[in-house]
Formats: structure tokens, sequence, C-alpha cells
């Protein structure tokens, strides 16, 4: 995954350390969406992601920080959203990404769902630690 | 964060209509509250629109797949109305199929569901 961070607009932040901030952070996304002109499925696909990954933040991650910005590529226009969060990090990424695998009683389909929702999707995940961060393209 | 899902009755059927957007603590004390009311008003059905809904994430979708399964053992069914076409497209990409969940389109063929359900064998679609 390309290191949109560093080459997009200056990216939105919001700190996310309870579940009201995550209807914020959904919110947050939701605009940027809007505003980049998204598709309306896009859009829904999108914010259900960011749902999934921010409330994973704070639940597994302890709380965190959630940045999005709009990014360009190639002639397309996406939404980019990062969610880090210096928690205890996942053992085994590749378990964690399966289909109804929960370390808790959720039912294990936040990650592995959000990775169907967006076109980008990458993890970072260590003792210090977890980063996602996702692309939705427009059109 | 104290905010709560009115519930609303409407004869034996109560009437959930989700018009803000819904934090955790929202979405579980409407779980607690509906089945509280069910028993407490012997509504045989409930009927939950989610048409002010523009997302709905696995949270959600837990939930009102667990409120299906509960209202039934009270004795109520549930029908889900009012669903996005783009929320729906969403759900089923997420693997959220809402298996048991009983859906309408509008609140008027879910009404309209929950009448015949209560005609027919209490066993049968
Ligand atoms: N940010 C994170 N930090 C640490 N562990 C995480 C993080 N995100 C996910 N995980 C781990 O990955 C597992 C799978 O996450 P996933 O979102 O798929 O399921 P869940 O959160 O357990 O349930 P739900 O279906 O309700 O989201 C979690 O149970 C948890 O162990
Ligand atoms: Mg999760």
């Amino acid at each position: 995954m390309r290191d949109y961070a560093a080459t997009g607009a200056p990216p939105e932040s919001l700190s996310v350390g309870n579940s009201s901030d995550v209807v914020m952070a959904r919110q947050l996304v939701r605009t940027l969406a809007q505003r980049t002109g998204l598709s309306l499925v896009h859009q829904t696909k999108l914010v259900t992601a960011a749902s999934e990954l921010g409330r994973n933040m704070l639940i597994h991650g302890g709380g965190g920080i959630v940045r999005a910005a709009t990014v360009d590529d190639a002639g397309r226009t996406g939404v980019y959203v990062e969610f880090e969060d210096r928690g205890p990090g996942i053992a085994d990424i590749e378990l964690a990404l399966t289909d109804g695998w929960t370390s808790g009683d959720g039912m294990g389909l936040g990650l592995s769902g959000a990775r169907r929702l967006v076109d980008e999707f990458g993890i970072e995940s260590g003792p210090d630690g977890t980063t996602v961060r996702i692309v939705k393209w427009g059109r | 964060m104290t905010d709560r899902v009115p519930i609303l009755r409407i004869g034996d059927v109560l009437l959930v209509s989700i018009q803000v957007e819904l934090e955790d603590q929202m979405v579980m004390d409407l779980q607690d509250d509906l089945s509280q009311r069910i028993v407490d008003t012997g509504a045989r059905g409930v009927v939950i629109d989610i048409s002010g809904l523009d997302v709905v994430d696995s949270f959600v979708g837990r939930m009102l797949a667990t409120n299906a399964a509960i209202s039934r053992m009270l004795g109520a069914e549930t029908i889900v109305v009012g669903m996005r076409p783009a929320v729906a497209m969403t759900l089923v990409e997420l693997g959220l199929s809402l298996k048991g969940v009983r859906t309408a389109l509008n609140l008027e063929r879910g009404l309209k569901l929950l009448r015949r359900l209560a005609a027919g064998p209490a066993d049968r679609a």
C-alpha cells in the first residue's frame, strides 16, 4: 500500500477514547466521503468499515487516533483513513483476519469484513500497537 | 450518553423507529428495554424501522439478530423494516446475512407480515 499519509492533503484527525468518539469518527469519515464525491454505496461501505475499525481500536486497542484525508492517484480520488492505537497488538494477523475469529465475544467479522468493504487495506501490528490503513476510491 | 431509543406501542405491536445515529450504549439499552416492554405489554410483534440508519455495522447487526431471537422466545415476532439498499449491500459484503431476522421493505408491509404471521400456525413463515 502506498504511503498515502505522506502524499495526501493534511489529514483531519480525531482521538477515540470512548464509544461516542466512534460515532464522531464515523461522522468525520462520512463527511469526507461526501465531500470527495464517493457514490452512496461506496460511502456506506467506507463508513461501515471505519465503524468496525474504530470500535476495534477502542475495544481491543484501548483507544487511539483516527486520521482521514482525501487522496489522489492517477486521476482518481478517494478517501484514506488510518486507525492508530498503542494497544497490545495483534499476535496473529492472519488469524485475526479470518471470518468469525474473535478473541472476545464479538462475531469476528469486523476486521475481515472491513477489508472486503474497501479497496486498499494495510495493517501493521506489534507489541506497541496496531495501525490499520484503508482507502476507498471513487470512480 | 443517556439517550434511549423510544419504543411506541400500537395495539399488540411495539414499534421502534431509529432516527438518530446509534452509539453502542444505546444499542445495548434498546435490547434491554425492548425485552422488558415485550414482557410488560404482552406484545406479539415488534417492528424495528431502520430507514433512518445510513450505516449498520456488525454491532448493530448483531443487536438486530439477538433482538429477534430474544423476542421470539418471549412470544413476539420481530420484523426489521426500511433497510436502505446501500446498507443491505454493505451487510452482505461484511458477512452479516442476518439469518433469522425477518425483514420487510417498509413499515406497512412489515405490519401486514406480522398480521399474516399472527393468523397462521405459530411455527411457520
Ligand atoms: N486494534 C486492535 N488491537 C488489538 N487486537 C485487535 C485489534 N483489532 C482487532 N484485534 C483482534 O482481532 C480480532 C478480530 O477482530 P474483529 O473485528 O474481526 O472481531 P471482534 O472485534 O472480536 O468482533 P466483531 O465482529 O464484533 O468486530 C479481535 O477479536 C482482536 O483479538
Ligand atoms: Mg471488531
